[in-house]
């Protein structure tokens, strides 16, 4: 029986820890300073907007853990001593281990500007982070955010919901047109104007301005704009938060180094979820994947490995899925925001302008390489499958409607999209209803 | 858009305000023609003309002090005559010496010769209550006298009461009907306005605070909820509960204060029925309007999803036509009261006597009511529910669930999710199913056999307790009054038998099932928070697993507020509806937990 000392109690620390017990006897302990249990970080917004208390985003009751045996420390890793296996804690306190996890995270990205450590200006990744955001954004009637991306959009919709004015500042010619094509990121463009959401499109920070008191009082943006506010998220993306593994001999660059079995440098230590760099490649994958499925997925992978069935992290055909305000968001394999010289694609999108369907093919071999639904919810367990069996456009436009997996009584799209498909490519071997 | 809110919240409150005070807007005043109209014509209407005439000359200002006076006349009246037919300590001695050891009721004719109306009614008692111990032999004069004793006791008690005063039964509804009657003032004379500024009022009021929601962009709009004093179980939600009890205990229990509150609603009954309103017309008036305008609401609410839409058409058009109208015109056209969408054993008195009486005695249709309702017992509810879960009825058709899912939609997370509220849930609905069972057993038993004791309780007494506990106790008081401190469906979820038997269907003979997508779930919690039922829905979307759950209704707001597109209501084969709990994602891994 080892000693197994997991520092994080996120999505990741936490699925090792339960796979851990389910498969063996080991002593498990959880390091967190952030909670005292395991929390949702994606429901963070729905706390801020009244939808549920910090109570309904611990996925499993207290006595969860107390009765399968993980027990949990509410205090923060300062350092990691891998020679003697042991770490220092806060308080003081030292812990030995036999097997370290770290599943540690991500911190919100700072790129330096003058004014990021004023009072009023965050970003939004953990606990803390909103307590503080529930505390600067009382009373305040502006607010600017900085970053199009997944948390960017989500502090908006926050922010609205205190009938607080929103301005975000975009870099990009549309929201989020980093990872979406043109013609959604336009959509959702659209969508968030009309929340009334101030859309600043290739619009970058140049400083935040403070008030006499070191609160943010404007910023600042690069074409000269200057836009009162008192309060400014930073969602500018976010990194690993390993600062304090510094001078404790595990090997990290952006993020903690790991192989394919997500060991690091130094024996017995491992790491996963966000705070994790991979050193080798996976097809249509960056090295670093902050997000709540991969980190899932890791934990799995690892209980694999430390009880005995040493595994691969190998995970399949890639998903992720998002709400923008109203809209919901799925996608399956790859869809880039810029095609691939070898790929070509259909774009349907409904009059209403809140749905949308884009897929993208290889144009020699027909193969389908991946999906991107708006307001259409589609059956994950069909694309993976369509996926992995590399099927073909017409295969995939032929059996959409078995994929649909909308409410009953839905409006259903599937012959509205094939027939603006088959005007756009009226060629028989692609066209569904011809082949 | 807020001025128009705030004004329809004004209205709304204005309404409210003036139907509690239509509470105490009356005086009473007993007069001889309503003596007439609610005492039949014999010796108990003159005695209580002679013991109320005191009362009759007086004008009382509140219903309290005039039902008080009512039950002072009928216990007067009910003293009186035990005084007057009650048999003495010196006629039982009298008897006893005249028997000896043995009772023959020939003893008891040599008693009374009198001839009197008192004494015939004195012998005849003897013979009633008594006629079993005739002939018996017993041991000695004391131990005779004891059993004499015992009777008189009866008659002192039940028969004097029953036949020649005002058992409780009857004080019960003379003091509700004659109170109702008495009342004047502007509400008896004016029905029609008051009707206006109460519910009229409330209903504008509602309906203009409820439709600038329109503004807002289809979707879920959950917000503050948390933050909201009515919602969150904060003092508006406390008081509105308390409200609600404090309606349910009188509806149920003390309705002869509430008249005035009927007298508003006499004007609709007439024209519904051709009769005066009773207490259940004006609930079932109101609950239609709480349904029909708070359906208006959820409608608005969940625009954006035809499900819902659908539901919430359905539940309002169940309960105005099946529950509300069809019913009185039954009435109207002097055939029985039947709601066709009720079934036992929700509706628990399907099989009393009085009922199944009341519909043989009405022929074909009567015999076809019996029948529907029969069928819907052994053949409707299996069939749908395994064809569609339980849905079909508890969030479509039903009028609890119609009342849950409208009115009581504001609080439908406020229900508990924890494993020991599971625990609890599943022995309380279950134990109530097994006592509407064993009640309707002992009813039946006693419609064949006119015997009243059963097994090992007498029926009639199993059934009252039945109706006061779980009938109005539980359903009403509890079922409504606790949707702004424990969440919408505590009847449905703890109490309901018939849940509970479509329940047990649900879970072992059906293709409805909620999937999960794949590996979509973020463990974020909507799901769970916002099911009225308090499944633990996070718990099965997490791992990938199907929700199968006797206690779902299939309203189908988890699916609704699911962020990531998780949840589906579906029916399809019966295979795999326990399927594994998968997640997809993994190479190489399959977790089977």
């Amino acid at each position: 029986m080892k000693h197994i000392v997991i520092i994080g109690n996120g999505i990741s620390g936490t699925t090792a820890a339960r796979n851990i017990r389910k498969r063996s006897n080991h002593t498990i302990t959880i390091i967190s300073s952030e909670t005292d249990h395991f929390y949702s970080r994606t429901a963070l917004m729905y706390i801020y907007m009244g939808h549920m208390k910090y109570e309904h985003t611990k996925p499993y009751e207290d006595g969860f853990w107390k009765k399968n045996k993980i027990d949990l420390v509410r205090d923060h890793v300062t350092d990691v001593h891998p020679k003697t296996k042991s770490l220092t804690l806060q308080s003081g306190r030292s812990i030995e281990y036999d097997i370290l996890i770290i599943a540690s995270g991500s911190k919100s990205n700072k790129f330096g500007w003058p004014g990021q450590d004023l009072e009023g200006v965050q970003g939004l990744y953990s606990y803390q982070d909103l307590e503080r955001m529930e505390q600067t954004t009382k009373g305040i009637s502006q607010a600017v955010i900085v970053g199009g991306g997944l948390i960017g959009i989500e502090m908006a919709e926050m922010l609205l919901s205190r009938k607080i004015s929103v301005t975000l500042l975009v870099r990009e010619k549309e929201f989020w047109n980093n990872v979406l094509p043109l013609q959604e990121a336009n959509m959702i463009s659209r969508h968030i104007r009309s929340h009334h959401v101030s859309l600043k499109l290739e619009s970058e920070l140049k400083e935040i301005q403070a008030d006499e008191k070191d609160s943010v009082k404007a910023v600042v943006t690069k074409a000269g704009e200057t836009i009162p506010c008192q309060f400014v998220g930073l969602t500018v993306g976010v990194s690993p938060n390993i600062e304090f593994l510094k001078d404790s001999g595990i090997e990290v660059k952006r993020g903690v180094i790991v192989n394919e079995f997500l060991e690091t440098n130094i024996q017995d230590v491992y790491a996963l979820g966000d705070c994790v760099e991979r050193n080798y490649e996976l097809p249509g994958r960056k090295n670093i994947e902050q997000v709540w499925y991969t980190s899932r997925m890791m934990g799995e992978v690892l209980a694999q490995t430390i009880c005995g069935n040493k595994t691969k992290y190998e995970p399949g055909p890639w998903f992720n899925s998002a709400k923008f305000f109203d809209i919901e968001y799925q996608t399956y394999g790859n869809v880039a925001n810029v095609l691939g010289s070898s790929e070509t694609d259909f774009y349907w999108e409904h009059k209403s302008g809140m749905k949308s369907m884009h897929l993208v093919w290889d144009k020699n071999s027909n193969q389908f390489l991946g999906i991107n639904s708006f307001g259409i919810r589609l059956r994950h367990e069909c694309f993976d499958q369509w996926l992995r069996e590399n099927r073909s456009i017409t295969y995939v436009l032929k059996h959409l409607a078995e994929a649909n997996f909308d409410p009953e009584f839905f409006p259903r799209y599937e012959s509205e999209i094939m027939a603006s498909f088959a005007i756009k490519f009226p060629h028989a071997e692609l066209n569904p209803r011809l082949a | 858009m807020r001025a128009v809110k705030l004004f329809g919240l004004i209205l709304l409150l204005i309404g409210f305000i003036l139907f509690n005070a239509t509470f105490f807007l009356a005086r009473y005043k007993l007069t001889p023609e309503v003596i007439e109209s609610k005492i039949s014509e014999g010796p108990s209407r003159d005695l209580f003309f002679q013991t109320s005439t005191e009362m009759q000359g007086q004008t009382f200002a509140t219903s309290f002090s005039f039902v008080t006076e009512l039950r002072k006349n009928f216990e007067a009246i009910n003293q009186e005559q035990i005084s007057n037919y009650g048999i003495t300590q010196e006629e039982v001695f009298d008897l006893v010496a005249r028997s000896g050891k043995q009772f023959t009721l020939a003893s008891v004719d040599s008693l009374y010769l009198g001839g009197d109306e008192a004494s015939e009614f004195k012998k005849k008692a003897w013979k009633d209550y008594g006629g079993w111990l005739e002939g018996r032999e017993f041991l000695s004069p004391e131990e005779l006298q004891t059993q004499l004793e015992g009777v008189v006791n009866n008659i002192n008690q039940y028969a004097i009461i029953n036949q020649v005063g005002f058992d409780r039964y009857q004080v019960k509804d003379l003091t509700y009907s004659i109170t109702k009657a008495s009342a004047i003032g502007p509400v008896a004379s004016n029905p029609l306005l008051f009707l206006f500024l109460t519910i009229g009022l409330f209903i504008i009021g509602a309906l203009t605070y409820i439709l600038p929601k329109l503004n807002l962009l289809p979707g879920i709009k959950n917000n503050g909820i948390f933050f909201n004093a009515m919602k969150n179980t904060g003092w508006l939600g406390i008081l509105t509960g308390t409200w609600l009890i404090v309606f349910y205990i009188i509806l149920y229990f003390y309705p002869e204060y509430m008249t005035n509150w009927v007298i508003v609603v006499d004007p609709v009954s007439r024209v519904l029925n051709g009769n005066e309103a009773g207490r259940f017309f004006l609930y079932g008036f109101i609950y239609t309007l709480c349904i029909l305008v708070m359906g208006v609401r959820m409608i608005i609410h969940y625009r954006h999803s035809k499900y819902q839409i659908l539901r919430t058409y359905s539940v309002m058009f169940f309960q105005t036509a099946f529950a509300f109208l069809i019913p009185e015109i039954l009435i109207r056209l002097n055939k029985p009261y039947f709601d066709f969408k009720n079934i036992w054993p929700l509706d628990y008195s399907f099989f009393f006597d009085s009922r199944i009486n009341e519909l043989v005695s009405h022929g074909t249709l009567g015999l076809f009511m019996l029948g529907w309702g029969v069928a819907l017992i052994i053949i409707g509810v299996p069939v749908l529910v395994y064809f569609f879960g339980k849905r079909w009825y508890c969030s479509w058709v039903c009028g609890c669930g119609g009342l849950a899912e409208t009115l009581g939609d504001p609080y439908r997370q406020l229900s508990n999710k924890t494993i020991k509220a599971w625990k609890v849930e599943r022995w309380m609905v279950h134990g109530v199913l097994v006592f509407a069972i064993v009640m309707t057993a002992g009813v039946i038993y006693t419609y064949w056999t006119d015997a009243s004791w059963f097994l090992f309780f007498d029926s009639y007494k199993l059934r009252e307790v039945y109706g006061a506990f779980i009938g109005a106790g539980f359903a009403g008081v509890v079922g409504t009054g606790f949707y702004p401190l424990m969440g919408n469906r505590v009847w449905c979820r703890f109490g309901c038998p018939l849940a509970a038997y479509l329940g047990i269907v649900q879970r072992f003979k059906s293709r409805f099932r909620i999937t999960t997508n794949g590996g979509q779930c973020i463990s974020c919690g909507n799901c769970s928070t916002y099911c009225e039922m308090g499944i633990d829905v996070r718990w099965y979307a997490q791992r990938g697993q199907n929700i199968v759950r006797s206690s779902c209704v299939g309203c189908g707001i988890c699916s609704s507020v699911c962020p990531r597109g998780v949840l589906n209501l579906e029916v399809k084969e019966e295979s795999g509806r326990f399927g594994k709990p998968i997640l997809i994602g993994n190479n190489h891994i399959k977790i089977s937990e």
